[in-house]
Order: structure tokens, then sequence, then C-alpha cells
């Protein structure tokens, strides 16, 4: 575990860029540092590998003050991954993974061999191997970055804006990929960002700093909006927290109705029987994928025309999704019910937006108790 | 015209091929002089620039050690020593060096300053020493800018080092000083030819350096 | 008498007169350099194919000795001011056609994009937005080539005493005077660091919305 200690940096023109902040940050687990600009963040974060060296306080590095080994050490026992990436432009792909692996002392050939590994492991190609930085892509060369940053397997990763840079479509695609080899690997990650989204999606834990350096907020994501703080951080976390929290909830409990589908080959007197059951009926394909909505009364059966169906939204795969998936559908689909699918993309239910509210009610209701629980009250 | 002339005649006079006096013997003097000189300045231009750039201190005394040493004037400074010293090689190599100090010490600094400071800052997150910070991350983004202020130091020492003749020295500036005391322009022109043409040989040199040292992808990304 | 600032008489000057020849030799070149340069920098930027050759040909008028420069140019303007002044004008060419080049060059192209849709014509948009934003660049090169013309006229000496202050080199050998080649060469190192701090107390004046700190370079 990092213990950073009522640590204070203070600049010698008087600015105080961290304030008295104290931080446990968990083991095998994403911590992210989110704030305005000029909240410190970054210094926190140059503080652990001692880029930048505390005015007041302590970290402890698993109970060890962090100035007990030499500063070099430190830093080669903890990956470091900078806006930009950062990558030297005079060495290949391949040689720039290798750096501290090299500088660990490790032959060129198994530094090499080792970097290879890596290219694989954050999805580069390995024809860009003996590439230069300058062929490849922003996105690539953040890879790349990743990728250097966990050559020589540190237990630390240090994270600085690293995906503030690239173009949302290829951010979205970092951070998928991010979590899933935090999935494999379980490194302590420590991550600077100036995004809330970023920070509810890839924190385990997330640190709200206000500016002076000041902790505001330190909890895992969905605590952080169900219950904010206080206003700042509320202010921080924008208009649609409500739901933005949503995304926390599962959909398993939700309950769907069967009723309303129907295959494109239904007989009249299947149609007719399940026209009962909803103001709309969702036609699915032969192997149960849907179509779209229709009103009952524009179905005849043998002849139902997939031009004219509705479009369907986009469906939710219950459990996996949230209640936010799940909401979104039913908003987009113009019957206001959403359609559930399963691993495959097969209907196997509808609901309404009336269910799906009361079951984020209920899932409201629950949290609440467990807050208030937790408050002992 | 006239200048081709004289060009012309100079280099078809066989008895300015051989002898002391013959162009190969008054080359490799020049080229002697020049490398010298070179080398020197570098030894004194190079570390000191490469070490303030490093740390980014030092550019406010540096610019001005660089502007004085530009001030000086190279031909007043070859009078001076040489009557201070009297005859011999170090009077000549004083002012080169001079000379050649300022373009060396300012454009490596600068070279180094300008490094993208985030790959810097990388290496360091990664637990580099300083001094492979330097050398193995700025100094290979920075040659380009280095190499161009050595070929600037060189040019200038190749076409100053004729001066070194007005001491009674050789090297090439004797076909234009003892052609300027003999009224013969023929000299004059062919020696000044020979230094451009080192002077060319000079660029080709470091162009090829800069091929050979600088890696494909600061080349390219610049 | 032979104080420090007593000249031997054959100089034909004062000191300060021998300062003001000197800065006259020196200065007219670099002038005329400039105005001269103006235009080749525009029409390099403007045809980019004109750059590279440019470069080339100033490069090789820039390695060749100034003094061999004075002795051939004596065959057409004699041992005058004239033959002096005429390399020390392409010296500076050299020196800032390719400064004035990267200053016009560097104005980001956003900053012309935002002048032309505002309706700046070519002209207008030169001498109100590119050159004013080169203005640093310029500076630095007339700098570099101000001192090193203040330095090189002294070579003048050696065709018929046309160095101005490098004349009491001469002096100080034929009379055996150091203090004169002393004089000289401080004299001369004085006053091209005097002309490079007033350059760059012209940049100041002229470009008021640079950031004050760094202002050295």
């Amino acid at each position: 575990m990092i213990r950073i200690d009522s640590v204070t940096k203070r600049y010698p023109d008087g600015t105080v860029a961290v304030d008295r902040l104290s931080l446990d940050i968990p083991d095998r687990a994403i911590t992210v540092l989110v704030g305005p600009s000029g909240c410190g963040k970054t210094t926190t974060l140059r503080m652990i590998n001692r880029m930048v060296e505390p005015s007041e306080g302590s970290i402890l590095l698993d109970g060890r003050d962090i100035r007990q080994q030499p500063v070099n050490t430190l830093r080669r026992s903890m990956g470091y991954v900078i806006q930009n990436a950062g990558l030297f432009q005079h060495r290949t792909i391949l040689d720039n993974i290798a750096t501290v692996p090299r500088l660990l002392g490790w032959t060129k050939q198994r530094a090499r061999a080792r970097a290879a590994e890596l290219m694989e492991r954050v999805g580069l190609d390995s024809a860009l191997a003996k590439r230069y930085p300058y062929q490849l892509s922003g996105g690539q060369q953040q890879r790349v970055g990743v990728a250097r940053a966990l050559a020589a397997d540190p237990p630390v990763l240090l994270m600085d804006e690293p995906f503030s840079a690239v173009d949302p479509v290829v951010r979205k695609g970092l951070q998928d990929e991010l979590l899933r080899i935090q999935d494999e690997l379980g490194k302590t990650i420590v991550f600077v960002t100036h995004d809330i989204d970023e920070a509810i999606k890839l924190g385990t834990k997330v640190a709200v700093l206000r500016t002076g350096g000041r902790l505001a907020q330190f909890a895992p994501p969905a605590e952080l909006l169900s219950a904010p703080a206080d206003p700042f951080v509320e202010d921080f976390l924008g208009a649609d927290r409500g739901i933005r929290r949503l995304s926390f909830f599962p959909s398993t409990g939700l309950e769907l109705q069967t009723g309303p589908v129907v295959p494109i080959d239904a007989d009249a007197g299947k149609l007719a029987a399940r026209a009962a059951t909803a103001p709309y009926l969702l036609v699915t394909d032969l192997d149960g994928r849907p179509l779209g909505w229709s009103e009952p009364d524009r179905l005849t059966a043998g002849a139902i025309d997939r031009e004219r169906l509705l479009d369907h939204g986009r469906p939710f795969v219950p459990g996996t999704d949230s209640l936010r998936t799940a909401l979104d559908g039913a908003v987009l689909s113009p019957t206001g019910w959403a359609v559930a699918v399963d691993g495959e993309g097969r209907a196997v239910g509808v609901v309404s937006q009336q269910v799906i509210g009361e079951a984020i009610r209920a899932a409201h209701g629950e949290v609440a108790e467990h807050a208030d629980a937790k408050a002992g009250r | 015209m006239n200048v081709l002339n004289f060009a012309h005649a100079f280099f078809s006079d066989s008895a300015h091929w051989h002898g002391y006096d013959g162009i190969p013997t008054r080359f490799a003097e020049h080229i002697k002089y020049s490398l010298e000189a070179l080398l020197i300045a570098t030894a004194i231009g190079l570390p000191v620039g490469l070490f303030t750039g490093h740390t980014g201190r030092g550019g406010n005394a540096l610019a001005f050690i660089a502007t004085a040493g530009r001030a000086l004037p190279s031909f007043g400074l070859l009078v001076l020593m040489f009557i201070w010293i009297g005859f011999g090689l170090l009077p000549v190599m004083i002012p080169l060096v001079v000379l050649a100090v300022p373009p060396i010490l300012v454009t490596t600094y600068e070279a180094v300053r300008s490094v993208d400071p985030s790959p810097v800052d990388a290496a360091r997150g990664m637990g580099m020493p300083e001094a492979r910070v330097l050398l193995q991350v700025e100094v290979p983004v920075a040659l380009p800018l280095i190499l161009s202020g050595l070929r600037t130091a060189a040019i200038q020492i190749v076409s100053t080092a004729t001066i070194a003749a007005y001491v009674s020295l050789g090297g090439l500036g004797r076909y234009i000083i003892d052609g300027l005391y003999q009224k013969n322009y023929e000299k004059v022109v062919g020696g000044a030819t020979l230094v451009a043409g080192l002077a060319l040989a000079t660029l080709a040199v470091f162009w090829a350096a800069s091929r050979i040292t600088v890696s494909q992808g600061v080349r390219r990304s610049a | 008498m032979s104080g420090f600032f007593d000249l031997p008489s054959d100089l034909q000057h004062s000191y300060a007169g021998l300062i003001g020849l000197h800065l006259r030799e020196a200065l007219l070149p670099v002038l005329a350099g400039l105005l001269v340069s103006l235009p080749i920098a525009q029409l390099c930027v403007r045809f980019r194919w004109i750059y590279p050759p440019v470069l080339g040909i100033t490069t090789v008028l820039y390695a060749i000795p100034s003094l061999a420069f004075f002795v051939v140019l004596i065959d057409y303007f004699g041992q005058s001011e004239t033959t002096v002044m005429i390399p020390l004008a392409l010296y500076s060419l050299v020196v800032l056609v390719p400064a004035i080049v990267d200053g016009v060059r560097s104005v980001p192209p956003e900053t012309l994009a935002a002048a032309q849709a505002m309706g700046f014509g070519a002209v207008r948009r030169y001498f109100q937005v590119q050159l004013p934003i080169a203005v640093p660049a310029i500076i630095a090169g007339l700098r570099v080539a101000t001192v090193s013309s203040i330095s090189l006229v002294s070579v003048g000496m050696l065709i018929g005493n046309q160095g101005a202050l490098g004349n009491m080199l001469y002096d100080a050998q034929t009379y055996h005077r150091p203090a004169l080649a002393v004089n000289s060469v401080l004299t001369i190192a004085v006053l091209g660091i005097l002309a490079d701090a007033a350059l760059v107390l012209v940049r100041l004046l002229l470009t008021p919305w640079m950031p004050r700190k760094g202002a050295t370079r």
C-alpha cells in the first residue's frame, strides 16, 4: 500500500500545490486523482516517485518511507506513463519499451524479448517493433508508453493524464484496454486525470482534489455520485450525476416480459394472443434477434414487412449491462420499451420505462439503507 | 570573367602543384590548423554547452560570453597575440578558438535546452541517472542542431585560418597574402577558390556525419 | 606622449574619428544587407524551391575569406571603403536571409488564416502581421551580422589602411607599441557589445508583446 501521510508541497515563491494531503492508496486497484487544474494532482503523483520532493509529511510504500531507498531504484520499481507518452524519438518502439529492463542490467536480448511480449499484451502489432515513434498514431504511441512502463513488471504504475491528448474514440479504446490489462495483471495504479468521466470509469477509488491541493473527497465512484461530500464535489461531478450513477446499478433484477416478443413467422392466432399483453409487439427474426417494434393491428400474419417496423433502439444484456444502459435503451426506443438480449444477441424479453424506473427507485432505496446502516442510524 | 581567368591561370600553372609552396602542402597545412582549432574549440564549447543546456542554467552568462567572443576581432587578436607571444602556432590558435567557441557553445546550449521535455521527464521517471538522461535521451535528439553549430564553427575556422599566413605561417592564406603583396591576383583568386572549396568539403563532411550519427527517428520526425 | 589614446599621426584620425569611421564601414553594409535580404527572404517564403539554392549560394559566399574578397575587389574599386563594405554586406546577407525566412515562417498558420479571413491583403498582411511577428528573429540575425561586421572591418587594414580601428594594428607593429593593438582589439570588442546591446533594446521597444523573461536571446 502507498500511504501519503499529511504531505504538503510548498514552492519557494509561496504557492502551495498540495496542502496536508493524506491518502491510503490500496494495492492492486486503480486509484484516480481528479480535480481542476491547479489542484495538485500531478504534483501528488510526482511525489510518489520523488520527481517532486514534499516540503512536509512523508510517503510510505509498504510501510517504508520512500526516501529510504536510492531514488533511481525507487523509480525503476514504478512504471511511469505521461501525457503524449514521452517516447524517445531516436529509438525504435522495441528499444523504447526495453528501456527500464536495460537500466536494470538485463541483456539486450532478454530486454527485447520482454519488450516484444509487452507489445502483444498492450495490443500492438509486432510489425511495429522496428518502427520509430513518428511512424505511429497518437493512440499507438500511448500504448507504447504503457508497455514501456510495464516492461520491468513493476508492482506500481503511475499514470499522469496518459489519455488526455488523444481523441475521444481512441481514448475509450485505451481506457478499455487498461481495464483489461489491469484485470490480468492487478497492478497498484495511481491515475491522474482532469476528466471526471474517466475517473468514474477507471477508478476503484477516486480522490477529488480542489484548487490549492486539498482533498475534497476520497471514495469509490458510486459513492461519489450518490453522496458528494460538498457542493464543490457535486459541481465537479456535473449535472447528470444521477444518470451516471445508474452505471453502478446492475440490470439483473429487472422483470422482463416475454409476451410481446413474437417471431416474424408467427401465425394469426399467436399474434392475436400476444397483442393483448402489450401496446406494442417486438418482432424477431427466426433466430430470435430483434427486428423492430410494431402496433399489433399493423401486423398481418405471414406477411410482416421488416421495412415498416419501428427501430428497437439499443438492446441491453441483463446482468452484464447496468441500469443506465437499460434506461438508455428504453429512452431511445420509440415505444418507450427496452429490449433485453442474451450474449448472442437473441431477444430474451422486453421491459418498459416504468419498470426500469421502479428498479431505479428500489436500487436507490437499498443504497440509502446500506448507507444508513453504515452510519449506524 | 576576370576572376575566372585568374582562377584558370592559377590552377593550370604546374608550378603551383608541388614543392613546399605547392597546393597539396598548403592544403594539408590549412586542414591541420583548422582541425586543431576545431578540436580545441569543441573541447571547450561542447561540454560547457551540454552541461548548461541540461541544467538550463547560465543561459544569460553564456549569451554574453558568446557575444563577447563574436565581438573580439579575429584579425586584431592575431596581431596582438603575435606582438605578445611572437612567432608560432599559438597566436593563430587563440583567435581561431575564440572565433569558434561561441557558435558551438550557444548552439549546443540551445539544442539541449530545446529538446522536448516530456521524454526527458519520462526518462527521469523511469529512474535513468542524469548522465544517461543527457547522453542517451537529450544528445541524440539535439544532435542535428549540435552538429550545425559545429559546422558553422568549422566553416568560420576554415575561412579565417587564412590569416595564419599574415604571421608567416603556411596554409592556403599564403597564396592570398603573398598575392596581395606581389599584386598577383592569380594567386589571390586561386587561394580563395581553394578555401571556398575546402569549406564546401567541410559542409559535405558534416552532412555525411549527420546522416551517419543522427537516428532515423530523429531525422524524420524533425 | 604615447598615452593609451594618443594615436600616431599617420592614422590621420583622432580616436573618436576612427570610431566614427569604423562604425560607418561596419554598419552601412549591414543596413544594405538588411534592405536586400528582406525581399530575397520574402521570395524564399513565397516560392519554397528558391530557398535551398539561395542558402547554397550564400554559404559559398560566406566561405570565401574576407581578405581574398577585399583583394579581388581592389581590381574594381581600388583601395577604398567600398571594397571593404561590399563583402561585409554580402556576409550580412548570409546571416540575415535565413534569419528572416525562419522568422516569417514561424508565424503560426492560424494567425495568417485569421488575418486573411479578416480581409488583409497580401501586402498589408506582410507589413502588419508577418514582419512584426518576425522581428525577434530578424533582430537576432542583425545582432550576429552587426557584431561580426564590426569585427571584420579591421581586416581592411591589409588593403591600404582601410580598416579604421584596425589600422592601429599596423602601427602597433611598426612602432612596437602593443598598447595600440590592445586598444584596437578592446575598442572593437566594446563597440560590438554595445551595438549588440542597442539591438536588444530595439527589440524590446519593437516587441512589447513578448514575454520579458529570457529576453537575452
